[in-house]
């Protein structure tokens, strides 16, 4: 388990805004992977796995992990501060769609354990710009607050304790490959989160040892609600029990609609903010995905970062290095977010 | 108090925070609480289940208590599919859920169910220590507050020092662990009263007590209790049970009581109990007589008869229509209020009146009863919405009237303009708003009503997509203050202009001119109810009438943010500090324009016709103690007459005391070389600057500032030794000579009226005199500014370069300069004099400085430190408990 570095980031959200990755998926596509690369060489003991697993790119830490090792450097190269591992959906929940509910916590080992060693060799480099390696803990595909059955509204295809182990699982195999911070991200479910949240105390309890954590809400749509229905707010009130190093929002809307709720969270949390929004809106004919080109995305990011909204940015869905180095030159040099800080 | 809020949340947040009003939480969802919800839940029936817990939240329950403990129904599962069915609800889930439980298994089944932020009900040292530690520690993994039980190993805690006792031992092992403090709520249990028995006599008095004892001594802590057991010895007398909540809860809230678990249903207004019935109530509840129990017992046993009940509940029917309808308003009756509705319309029709007439009369007055109750905490929210729910029914039955008269209008109902109203995110309440709005339309202003909970973004697309002239922003509870200061953010980053009015119960001019104005460029104006929506619109939106009243709402709100800032007493920084961030003029930039002459000038019975064109009749009325902005107070309809009347009359005597010469009007001014010197600036008699004429002392402001603004002193506003040559100027002026001889007359006539008249109108030329000197000073006497053509009220509104402030107010608040002042001006030879304690004689007069740097402006110094204190002492050479003495209101 890697040292508590909470009062390190501290020190750097209080005197600059840091900068997170973008996405990890868009840069995946771009390598137009088949069945085959995902399935990786023999020694990966896929060769004859009963499902496909083309598309599982949590998959890819343990069969490409030099794909994965050079998405973070191009990220890190691009300026980034705190990059994310390639954990998004690796978890027991998740992987079940593939058969590979088995294979989950190592690939969260195996993930962390490649963006370690970049962002360590970052950090050597320029020693006084250390770098940091996020382990990143999606929402899984199930929810715990919403019915799957339109005739029983009472009805869940997962439980918060089935959720609980999931996380519990993947937090191990993060903490295990030498991750600096855990990131619980784009929730969607609150209880999904805090399900995810109650594993990490736990984890936490088995070492004696702390992780800083970051909790990043998804707004999904033009009703300002998470799709579970919370306000940015309630959200917040409900995950402060962790007492994140930071809240704030990521993924759907792009920053343009994003901003009155990154803007509500940046009013009413009392720790650090952080948001990573896509690249606009799904754009099919955009070679990302996404319609926001990479100067847009650093207009948007400078507008966050002078109305005083965040002290981390980065980049979702659709976002590549150079939307990430776009919002480097646009947050240089501006203050971060200043909040009151509660005594004692 | 200040302590930190508890942050709920269900699909929407809860703060509980020192300015929330008492929290009402729903208990009809508990099967040991309501036998109907139980016989539901034991037939499977949850979808009725269901529809208790909607009704409830509707009806204004902020939290809703959960609890299954039943011995016949698997409690866990209950507990399960319950919370499961209305998290998928929106307009119940919106609200945070306290799971209720003896058993910690069907508590935690239930933690695994809400996203939001719940209470657990409850934990306790029942089971000792070690259980009590670990059932906390699990409640904050997943993220709930607790209510902690005043019980401990050997039992419940009945008396006071027992239940303060286990509050503070539960509270300590809480802290210990690291549970965030504000997330505990005490509960030091409700016991019944009046059953009979000696001891149970000072249950809630020792309920009240330790409530006030746990707000006071245990930090940020929270209270709770479960009010209906209280009246458990009058099961069956329901209005004797109502009557002890009632009087029960307006005194445990009076201690700090946060919140209660409540039936809405089972509470009265205490100003509206019996009176006979609240006495032998409060004797009870307050253990005020031994006899208390038996003497209320006797007096329920004839309330619960049913032909007493009647009476009593008939009567106000007999009341003239206006008190029916206040009385269905404060009680919430809805059974005759289109019938009394249609009998207040029918008579206001009978005297040629208007149906809006009803609304802006007794429907009105009507719902400001209610709102003092609410503001006294005499109401809970639950009562507030049955009010509302009755108003609206009132007001639907007259719209169809009110459309009539508008059709028949036609033409003459031409649009005087587009108004946009909502109330603001975070908040569902809209009565008022929706009364603005027909209001409003009565009187032919378009209005689009976005409804409740509406966005930032919303407000202003609505306001651009309908070329909107005014916004109009409403709300009830506190949240809602912040949300309105941010839509004026908004309105701000988006460039607009137009007018932004603000209503509501909880808003108020104070917090308007402090919290919300200052985030927006454009006119915001609190409207205090909707009777003023109509004047306040219609001058904001006339094209003559705008630009007096916006500067003068504007002057006033900076005046009250003056008064708020002084009350409040922000904090100070070092006097080294605030020198450091004090003003800096571009002295190398700026040449200071050069007086006409140097050395003082008499002014003698100047002419009293020219100086009353100049008169600001604004502060006038205030003598007469009438207050609003001038001249909308003409039109006010409560005040207006009135204010024309003396307005009137202070014309006619103004008239006479110009054509008959009652007083006369002399004044000096001058200019001297001049220096500043740090905060005091040096007035020299000659041009190389060696003989100081007059050294005056001045104060830099103090306060931390920010906002990025200096910190001001005067002196910053004159040219420093070393820079350029600069002058200043100085003045008295008085129009009060020969006022006593006046005076006299209409004292041997008993006339007080015309004596008082006299006095203003004698103040109000001394200051247009002031004005008519500075306007000549500008214009040739000093001669910086000889093109300057500004009308009266340019001038009233300071709309000039340069400013002649006065000894005594906000910016030089030392008195003490007006002696060697008089003296340097040669004020004696006109009939002018200071008293020991700096008042001027005559009382009509006005005396001050002239600066004329283009950035001088007025300011409050506010208050300033002790180090400052002691170098003003320094400099004028007086002792420490002199200077302390002088600048008293100054000192915190």
């Amino acid at each position: 388990m890697q040292p508590d570095r909470t009062e390190e980031l501290k020190r750097l959200l209080d005197e600059r805004i840091l900068v997170l990755d973008g996405a990890t998926g868009t840069m995946i596509q771009q390598l137009r992977l088949g069945e085959a690369d995902f399935r990786g060489p023999p020694s990966c003991g896929l060769a004859h796995h009963t499902h496909d697993v083309g598309g599982d790119n949590d998959l890819l830490s343990l069969t490409k992990p030099d794909a994965i090792a050079a998405i973070h450097d191009a990220y890190f190269a691009a300026g980034a501060d705190v990059i994310t591992t390639n954990t998004f959906t690796a978890t027991s929940i998740a992987q079940a769609d593939y058969a590979l509910e088995g294979r989950a916590r190592a690939m969260n080992r195996a993930a962390a354990a490649i963006a370690r060693e970049v962002a360590d060799r970052w950090t050597a480099r320029t020693p006084d710009r250390p770098r940091f390696v996020a382990g990143s803990l999606g929402p899984t595909n199930r929810t715990a607050s919403i019915s799957p059955d339109v005739n029983d509204p009472g009805a869940r295809n997962t439980s918060f304790d089935e959720l609980r182990d999931a996380y519990r699982d993947a937090a191990e195999g993060l903490i295990d490959g030498g991750a600096d911070l855990l990131l619980v991200e784009t929730v969607f479910d609150t209880l999904n989160a805090k399900a995810a949240l109650f594993a990490i105390e736990e984890a936490f309890d088995a070492h004696g040892s702390r992780l800083p954590l970051i909790v990043s809400g998804t707004i999904t749509d033009a009703s300002g609600r998470t799709l579970s229905g919370q306000t940015p707010t309630a959200f917040w009130h409900s995950v402060r029990h962790a007492r994140p190093l930071a809240v704030g929002l990521n993924c759907a809307l792009g920053a343009a609609l994003m901003r009155p709720y990154i803007e509500e969270i940046a009013r009413v949390a009392d720790t650090y903010v952080s948001c990573y929004p896509n690249a606009g809106l799904p754009n099919p004919m955009s070679e990302t995905g996404y319609d926001e080109t990479p100067q847009e995305t650093g207009r948007f990011a400078a507008d966050f970062a002078r109305s005083g909204f965040v002290n981390l940015i980065g980049g979702c869905c659709g976002t590549t290095p150079e939307h990430i180095r776009a919002i480097v030159e646009a947050v240089r040099g501006v203050a971060p977010r200043r909040f009151a800080r509660e005594a004692g | 108090m200040n302590s930190r809020p508890m942050l709920l949340a269900g699909l929407e947040p809860l703060v509980i925070g020192d300015d929330a009003l008492f929290v009402n939480v729903g208990e009809r969802t508990n099967v040991t609480g309501s036998k109907a919800f139980a016989r539901l839940i034991l037939a499977g029936d949850y979808a009725a289940a269901v529809e208790v817990a909607r009704q409830q939240v509707q009806s204004g329950a902020q939290i809703i208590d959960v609890n299954m403990d039943e011995a016949m129904l698997d409690s866990k599962a209950a507990m399960v599919r319950f919370l499961n069915l209305i998290a998928v609800e929106p307009d119940i889930a919106r609200v945070p859920a306290m799971i209720d439980s003896s058993k910690w298994e069907v508590i935690e089944a239930g933690l695994k169910c809400v996203q939001g932020k719940p209470i657990v009900n409850s934990i306790s040292l029942k089971e000792g220590e070690e259980a009590f530690l670990r059932q906390a520690k699990s409640a904050m993994r997943y993220g709930a507050a607790v209510v902690v039980m005043c019980f401990d190993e050997k039992g419940q805690a009945d008396t006071l020092a027992r239940k303060t006792g286990i509050a503070r031992r539960s509270y300590d092992l809480l802290a210990g662990i690291g549970f965030p403090p504000e997330d505990v709520v005490i509960d030091p249990n409700v016991f019944a009263i009046a059953t009979g028995i000696d001891e149970h006599a000072n249950y809630a008095v020792d309920f009240i007590e330790a409530t006030r004892w746990i707000r006071a001594n245990l930090p940020h802590a929270k209270v709770s209790g479960g009010i209906s057991n209280v009246s458990f010895s009058f099961r069956g007398n329901e209005p004797v049970r109502e009557a002890i909540h009632t009087v029960f809860l307006y005194h445990a809230i009076h201690a700090g009581l946060t919140m209660g678990i409540v039936n809405a249903g089972q509470l009265g207004v205490y100003d509206e109990l019996d009176p006979e019935l609240r006495e032998r109530v409060e004797d009870a509840v307050l253990n005020r007589r031994p006899d208390a129990t038996e003497r209320l017992v006797a007096f329920a046993e004839g309330y619960k008869s049913v032909g007493k009940k009647l009476e009593e509940d008939l009567a106000w029917r007999e009341a003239p229509v206006g008190k029916r309808l206040e009385h269905a308003l404060v009680k919430g009756v809805a059974t005759w209020v289109v019938e009394d509705t249609e009998a207040a319309r029918l008579e206001v029709a009978a005297r040629g009146g208007r149906p809006i007439e009803v609304i802006e009369g007794p429907l009105m007055a009507g719902m400001n009863v209610v709102g003092d109750l609410f503001g006294a905490g005499k109401m809970f929210l639950p009562q507030v919405v049955k009010s509302a729910r009755v108003m609206k029914q009132a007001v639907a039955h007259l719209v169809p009237y009110i459309e009539a008269e508008k059709a028949a209008a036609g033409d003459a109902a031409r649009s005087k303009g587009t108004i946009v109203v909502a109330t603001v995110k975070g908040d569902v309440h809209d009565i008022g708003k929706n009364i603005v709005g027909v209001v409003l339309q009565c009187n032919n202003f378009d209005v689009v009503d976005l409804g409740v909970m509406v966005p930032a973004q919303k407000i202003l697309a609505a306001a651009r997509e309908h070329k909107a002239d005014a916004i109009g922003l409403s709300g009830l509870i506190t949240p809602s203050l912040e949300e309105m200061a941010h839509v004026a953010g908004e309105m701000q980053r988006e460039g607009m202009t137009l007018p932004l009015l603000i209503g509501g119960a909880t808003t108020s001019r104070v917090h308007t001119a402090v919290k919300i104005a200052p985030h927006y460029g454009g006119p915001t104006v609190y409207v205090p109810d909707a009777s003023r929506a109509v004047g306040v619109t219609t001058q904001l939106l006339s094209r003559d009438a705008r630009a007096p009243f916006v500067a003068e709402v504007a002057a006033d709100y900076e005046r009250i943010r003056e008064q708020h800032a002084r009350k409040k007493g922000p904090a100070l920084v070092p006097l080294d500090a605030a020198r450091a961030n004090a003003f800096r003029a571009d002295w190398a930039a700026y040449a200071p324009p050069r007086p006409s002459f140097t050395g003082r000038r008499e002014f003698r019975n100047v002419d009293l016709a020219q100086v009353a064109e100049l008169i600001d009749w604004a502060p006038f009325f205030q003598t007469w103690e009438l207050s609003g902005p001038y001249p909308a107070i003409l039109d006010d309809p409560v005040v207006g007459e009135h204010a024309r009347a003396v307005l009137a009359d202070g014309r006619k005597m103004l008239k006479r005391v110009v054509e008959e010469r009652w007083l006369a009007a002399n004044g000096t001014a001058g200019f001297w070389p001049a220096n500043a010197r740090g905060e005091d600036v040096v007035l020299w008699q000659d041009d190389a600057r060696s003989t100081p004429a007059l050294v005056w002392h001045g104060l830099r402001q103090q306060g931390a500032r920010p906002d990025g603004k200096p910190n001001y002193a005067l002196a910053d506003f004159v040219a420093p030794e070393g820079g350029p040559p600069d002058w200043i100027g100085a003045f008295a002026v008085t129009a009060g000579l020969g006022i006593e001889r006046k005076l006299a007359e209409f004292e041997r006539a008993k006339d007080d009226y015309s004596a008082l008249m006299l006095k203003a109108l004698a103040d109000r030329l001394a200051e247009a005199f002031a004005e008519w000197l500075h306007r000549k000073v500008r214009r040739e006497l000093w001669g910086y500014a000889p093109a300057e053509s500004l009308g009266a009220d340019a001038l009233v509104r300071e709309e000039y370069r340069g400013i002649r402030p006065a000894p005594g107010y906000p910016a030089c608040p030392d008195h003490a300069v007006k002696g060697p002042l008089f003296d340097l001006l040669g004020a004696k030879a006109l009939g002018m004099s200071v008293t020991e304690s700096f008042a001027m004689l005559p009382a009509s007069s006005v005396s001050g400085f002239y600066l004329a740097h283009p950035q001088a402006r007025y300011f409050a110094v506010g208050k300033i430190g002790d180090d400052q204190l002691a170098d003003f002492a320094r400099r004028t050479g007086l002792p420490l408990d002199a200077a302390r003495r002088r600048l008293a209101p100054n000192l915190s």
